[in-house]
């Protein structure tokens, strides 16, 4: 058995099928996966996201501590309440994790992690952390919300705290707001509009119901990877990983070179690299025949083996096949996909695939 | 709990048979294969004329979650296939013993139907299977 959130028995009541998944017991889906990816697009849905790790990292050397520690520039962040989603990298420029940061009052941070790394990503800030004032708290007393969709932030406002109704309704995107412990963001994985909600665990279920009786569909994982994969972002452990660093996983508009002479860990390693030949292309594609592309599939050109699917899956707005793929340099406009033993066509394209329910790829 | 018709023989990976009493049987997918599976978003199913051998992989379902071979029951002939599930695919989640039929064939060994498992025998199995 894994880990239960604390809205472990609301998905019992609502009927979900539990699956594990980095260690806790998630829901997979409510009934339909096609039903709670389309009421995202269209609606509103929620996400129990308890499972990721909400990190609070203070001091006088906060600042100082993340710009060497996140390959994206935490200076970049000159108001209270931006966040700023980067990579952290080994020295070889390999990813431990990606993440979100969010800047609070001056020399206060609060990051949000994946679950199946949090421990490892901890340990990993607590070990370059020697020399810096500054202190990392792991925050397990937080639940986590996602509300996503063009009619989520409404339908989320009389869920809120009074106080931070206000607030919250004058968030712009990728901004974040707080009162006690709950906190705010404008902010998702879905490529729609609505807030992440971070709020004490004992207050998760009384919004939960809230959202329900405001008519947010619930969602489990698996419309999560749909969503996410339609609106072309990365999955940690599949898209990139500690041997894959951002160059090769699309994730290079994350990096801040400038200033050159901030020292951030993995900057060597990303610099050789990105002065290569030879890196590979991470690319979007869509299928022109029939079938599914899967992860781990291989990616033709002419008959030749040039790369692989790193997220391959069915998208339920566009009613085809996609993914996300690291191919070798200079594939062109068309490949194969090599499903079950077939070659079968696909074009390259550029995500994001679908953004704000619409469309953002030609068909 | 899923529905096994009792009129319906089965297999071990969880196909349904059904003797349509002319000569030919259709085979589809349990209640209990298309629940397990979720929301099927395309289906890939033999063509007519083509010569199956028992137990052999003859058709794909693919849900949102990931692909399932479809085994043939038995040895024989495909007939017809399903041609509803090219453009709705999801038809086998919303009646996987009737709209939802995959595939129909003339069984080399009419006699070989019997040998596939009746309801109770399936249902056991599948009991089994969850525990």
């Amino acid at each position: 058995m894994g880990l239960r959130t604390p809205l472990y028995s609301e998905h019992e009541r609502l009927g979900a099928r539990i699956v594990p998944f980095g260690g806790w017991d998630m829901p997979l889906h409510y009934g339909s996966q096609l039903d709670e990816h389309h009421a995202v697009r269209r609606a509103a849905g929620m996400f129990d996201v308890s499972h990721m790790q909400p990190v609070d990292i203070q001091g006088a050397d906060a600042t100082s501590f993340l710009r060497h520690l996140l390959a994206n520039d935490v200076a970049k962040l000159k108001e209270p309440g931006k966040a700023l989603y980067s990579c952290m990298l080994n020295q070889a420029g390999g990813v431990v994790d990606d993440l979100i940061v969010y800047a609070r009052e001056p020399g206060r941070y609060r990051a949000v992690v994946n679950a199946a790394t949090a421990d490892k990503d901890i340990a990993w800030m607590q070990r370059h952390a020697d020399g810096f004032a500054v202190q990392i708290d792991r925050r397990s007393d937080l639940a986590m919300i996602a509300v996503q969709g063009p009619e989520a932030r409404d339908k989320a406002m009389a869920g809120l705290p009074a106080d931070l109704r206000a607030p919250a309704a004058q968030l712009k995107p990728f901004f974040a707001t707080e009162a006690a412990d709950w906190f705010v963001g404008r902010t998702g994985y879905t490529g729609e509009d609505g807030f992440e909600i971070m709020l004490p665990a004992e207050a998760a279920a009384p919004l939960w119901r809230s959202l329900l009786d405001a008519g947010v569909q619930p969602c489990g994982l698996g419309a999560r990877d749909t969503l996410r994969l339609e609106a072309g972002m990365n999955l940690y452990g599949q898209d990139m990983d500690e041997a894959i660093g951002p160059l090769e996983s699309g994730l290079g508009w994350t990096l801040a070179w400038e200033p050159a002479e901030r020292d951030f860990i993995g900057r060597d390693a990303l610099t050789r690299l990105r002065d290569s030949a030879d890196r590979r292309s991470f690319i979007g594609l869509i299928l022109a025949g029939r079938g599914i592309i899967r992860n781990h599939q291989k990616v033709l050109s002419e008959g030749r083996e040039v790369g692989e699917i790193t997220s391959g899956g069915f998208s339920p707005t566009l009613e085809r096949s996609i993914a996300l793929a690291r191919v070798e340099p200079g594939i062109g406009d068309h490949c194969d996909v090599e499903i079950r033993g077939k070659a079968v066509a696909a074009r390259v394209v550029q995500p994001p695939f679908v953004r704000h329910g619409k469309a953002r790829v030609a068909l | 709990m899923s529905e096994v018709p009792a009129d319906l023989r089965y297999t071990k990976t969880h196909e349904w048979v059904k003797d349509n009493g002319d000569g030919t049987l259709t085979v589809g997918i349990s209640d209990h294969a298309q629940e397990a599976l979720g929301d099927i978003v395309f289906v890939e199913a033999p063509e007519a004329g083509r010569t199956l051998e028992a137990d052999e992989a003859c058709a794909v379902v693919e849900s949102v979650k990931a692909a399932s071979d479809i085994y043939a029951p038995l040895a024989g002939e495909v007939v017809e296939a399903n041609a509803v599930l090219a453009d709705a695919p999801e038809t086998i989640n919303t009646s996987p013993y009737e709209d939802g039929w995959i595939f129909r064939i003339v069984p080399a060994d009419p006699a070989a139907f019997t040998t596939l498992l009746d309801a109770a025998t399936y249902e056991q199995a599948v009991e089994d299977e969850e525990d």
